[in-house]
């Protein structure tokens, strides 16, 4: 990991949050909440923790991320754009006709994806195949992997974690968005976990929990995440979904279709707290 | 069956996903053992107001569309009537193997229902576009394939499928539709719906779903080209109405199929294996060539997969050199 830096990693931040929002701006609508919430973690990974080659997308000794919350793309294609991957302006054709930004994460068309998902729970299984090949071939490479709290729902992401603690896969790292909202409304009215950080750990998982929207916070449970072996580990994310973006953040939606006026002002906020974080 | 065609080719107001809201409240309210079960999709259905109404049948199973279906074939074992929804795709890819062995082998009546049927899935994308769905219902014995059109004929067929015993699928489209029918028109599942006849048809265009309205098109297109062909809205792919196609084909001596969902598997492939065994017609078949969906409007991803009227009016010219 480079040396912590909170304010070049808030910056980088909030630059993934403005560039989120214009991405799916680029279509008028999309899935607003649950892609502005990873920008801190997105952040951290691609600011501080990854090892990754924007020239080589598939180079074998890179850190792999897989979103199995697929439909947070655009805060992906954000990332990627301002790592170098492709100019970011490619990424403002979301949804297009014949794009390489669709909705959901596919490793056939955006240089930076690792694995294809959308269909809830599958990436947290591949992932995991990731991390067993990666070892097998004896590279010390991590797998980064992001699943929703409303994804915890499918059966499958369990058998992942059960897999992934039987084979003591330590060079995985699972990223919990628990921000407490799928897309019906609150997990907790909709199918209740009860303690999701407790039933991760009683999986066999290494587990913390943090301020997902702290980025010093993430940081620091990455380097315990690092250290600690013989086990997969999991950092808890406590985020708001919708943060940042002015229409979403207050209710919380799954996606948005803002007007014309409302694009303008969020983009703005976000401009300003990226301008904040830049004096700060 | 009493159906009266509109055919305008003007989109419906009302949502045809409020033609199973509005199907599913009056048979809650009338009957305690309808129960309906969602995957974390009731505001994509527009249930939300059943999630309140009735909270004990009117269930939310999370994201976790396999284990849905099995607590649907649990249900069902217990007398009830159930209905499960989520979207196409994952109401048969993601929890195929509970209908199949937990609801349909084990003699079980599970009615599902799919929706974003093929490209109408549109924004969502490739993973979410089922073009095979009703193709791995229609390879469930006895299962009941039904791939809608509007808003009255999915009402019509949720009063249908009350009644109907197995497993049944039904795929269809939440909004933006354009309306064939008018309201109170009646649909006999298992019936196909002839929408133009005469004694001057050269073929038959088999349609369902978001082609019928092509398929009237082209018949309008064709018509002015002083060529006259049958129209069928085949919205029952199981079990097929064979006497209804063996009867055109003898008539008519060409058919083309035309769906939103994949040709290998689909309303060509049963329309096909009809008719090689019954009365072999030159065929040609529209609709998604063995082709993965991807990302974009509707409008751009019918072009793309070759749905549209001019792309049947080019099958019922090729098929008609055939004869
Ligand atoms: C298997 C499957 N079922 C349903 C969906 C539709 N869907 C997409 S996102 C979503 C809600 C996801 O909630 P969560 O995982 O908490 O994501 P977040 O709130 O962080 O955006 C649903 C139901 C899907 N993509 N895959």
């Amino acid at each position: 990991m480079k040396d912590l830096n909170v304010k070049e990693l808030n910056v980088l931040a909030a630059q993934i949050r403005l560039e989120t929002l214009k991405v799916i701006r680029s279509r008028g609508f999309g899935h607003v909440g649950g892609s502005v919430d990873l920008a801190e973690l997105l952040a951290v990974l691609y600011g501080a923790a990854m090892r990754f080659d924007p020239k080589d997308p598939r180079w074998p000794d890179r850190d792999w991320l897989v979103l199995s919350k697929g439909h947070a793309g655009p805060a992906a294609y954000a990332t990627f754009g301002l790592m170098g991957y492709y100019p970011i302006e490619e990424a403002y054709t979301l949804n297009h006709p014949h794009t390489r930004f669709p909705s959901h994460t596919d490793r056939l068309l955006t240089p930076g994806v690792d694995l294809t998902t959308g269909s809830l729970g599958q990436g947290a299984s591949s992932a995991m195949g990731a991390a067993l090949g990666n070892r097998l071939d004896g590279r010390d490479s991590r797998v980064y992997l992001v699943v929703g709290d409303g994804e915890a729902d499918e059966g499958q992401v369990w058998e992942a974690f059960h897999f992934a603690a039987a084979h003591k896969l330590d060079n995985v790292v699972v990223f919990l968005d628990m921000n407490g909202y799928q897309l019906d409304g609150t997990t907790a009215e909709i199918l209740d976990h009860g303690d999701l950080p407790g039933k991760v750990a009683a999986f066999g998982l290494y587990t913390q929990q943090v301020d997902g929207h702290d980025v010093a916070a993430i940081y620091h449970a990455l380097e315990a995440a690092h250290a600690h072996k013989g086990s997969p580990s999991c950092i808890v994310l406590k985020t708001c979904k919708g943060k940042g973006a002015t229409f979403a953040e207050a209710s919380h939606a799954h996606s948005s279709s803002p007007n014309e006026e409302q694009w303008a002002e969020a983009i703005l906020a976000a401009e300003q707290a990226l301008e904040a974080a830049r004096q700060a | 069956m009493s159906v009266t065609l509109i055919g305008k080719h003007e989109k419906d107001a009302r949502a045809s996903r409020d033609a199973i809201v509005t199907a599913l409240e009056e048979m809650m309210d009338a009957d305690p053992s309808v129960c309906y079960v969602d995957c974390d999709l009731m505001g994509c259905l527009n249930t939300k107001g059943l999630w309140k109404k009735h909270p004990d049948r009117a269930l939310q199973a999370g994201i976790a569309e396999a284990n849905a279906a099995g607590v649907c074939a649990g249900l069902a074992a217990t007398g009830k009537k159930v209905f499960l929804h989520s979207f196409g795709t994952f109401s048969s890819r993601r929890c195929y193997d509970q209908i199949y062995m937990s609801a349909a082998y084990a003699g079980l009546t599970v009615h599902v229902l799919g929706s974003d049927a093929g490209v109408t899935a549109a924004f969502n994308g490739g993973t979410h576009m089922p073009l095979e769905d009703a193709g791995m219902y229609m390879s469930i014995p006895n299962a009941t394939v039904i791939d809608a059109c509007d808003y009255d004929q999915l009402y019509s067929v949720m009063y249908g499928l009350i009644h109907t015993e197995g497993v049944t699928y039904t795929r269809f489209v939440r909004k933006d539709v354009t309306q064939i029918y008018a309201p109170g028109s009646q649909f006999e599942i298992g019936k196909g719906v002839v929408l133009h006849e005469s004694d001057k048809d050269v073929c038959t265009v088999v349609a369902s779903g978001i082609l019928v309205d092509e398929a009237l098109q082209a018949y309008e297109a064709l018509q002015a080209q002083g060529v006259s062909i049958r129209v069928i809205d085949m919205f029952t792919w199981k079990p097929l109405d064979e006497a209804l196609l063996v009867k055109a084909a003898a008539e008519t001596g060409a058919i083309v199929t035309a769906e939103n969902h994949n040709t290998c598997c689909g309303l060509g492939a049963a329309v096909a294996s009809c008719l090689a065994k019954n009365h072999p017609t030159p065929l040609e078949f529209v609709g998604v060539q063995d082709r993965f969906g991807q990302v974009g409007p509707q409008d751009f991803l019918m072009d793309e997969y070759g749905l549209r009227a001019a792309d049947i009016q080019a099958a019922v010219k090729k098929v008609i050199a055939r004869k």
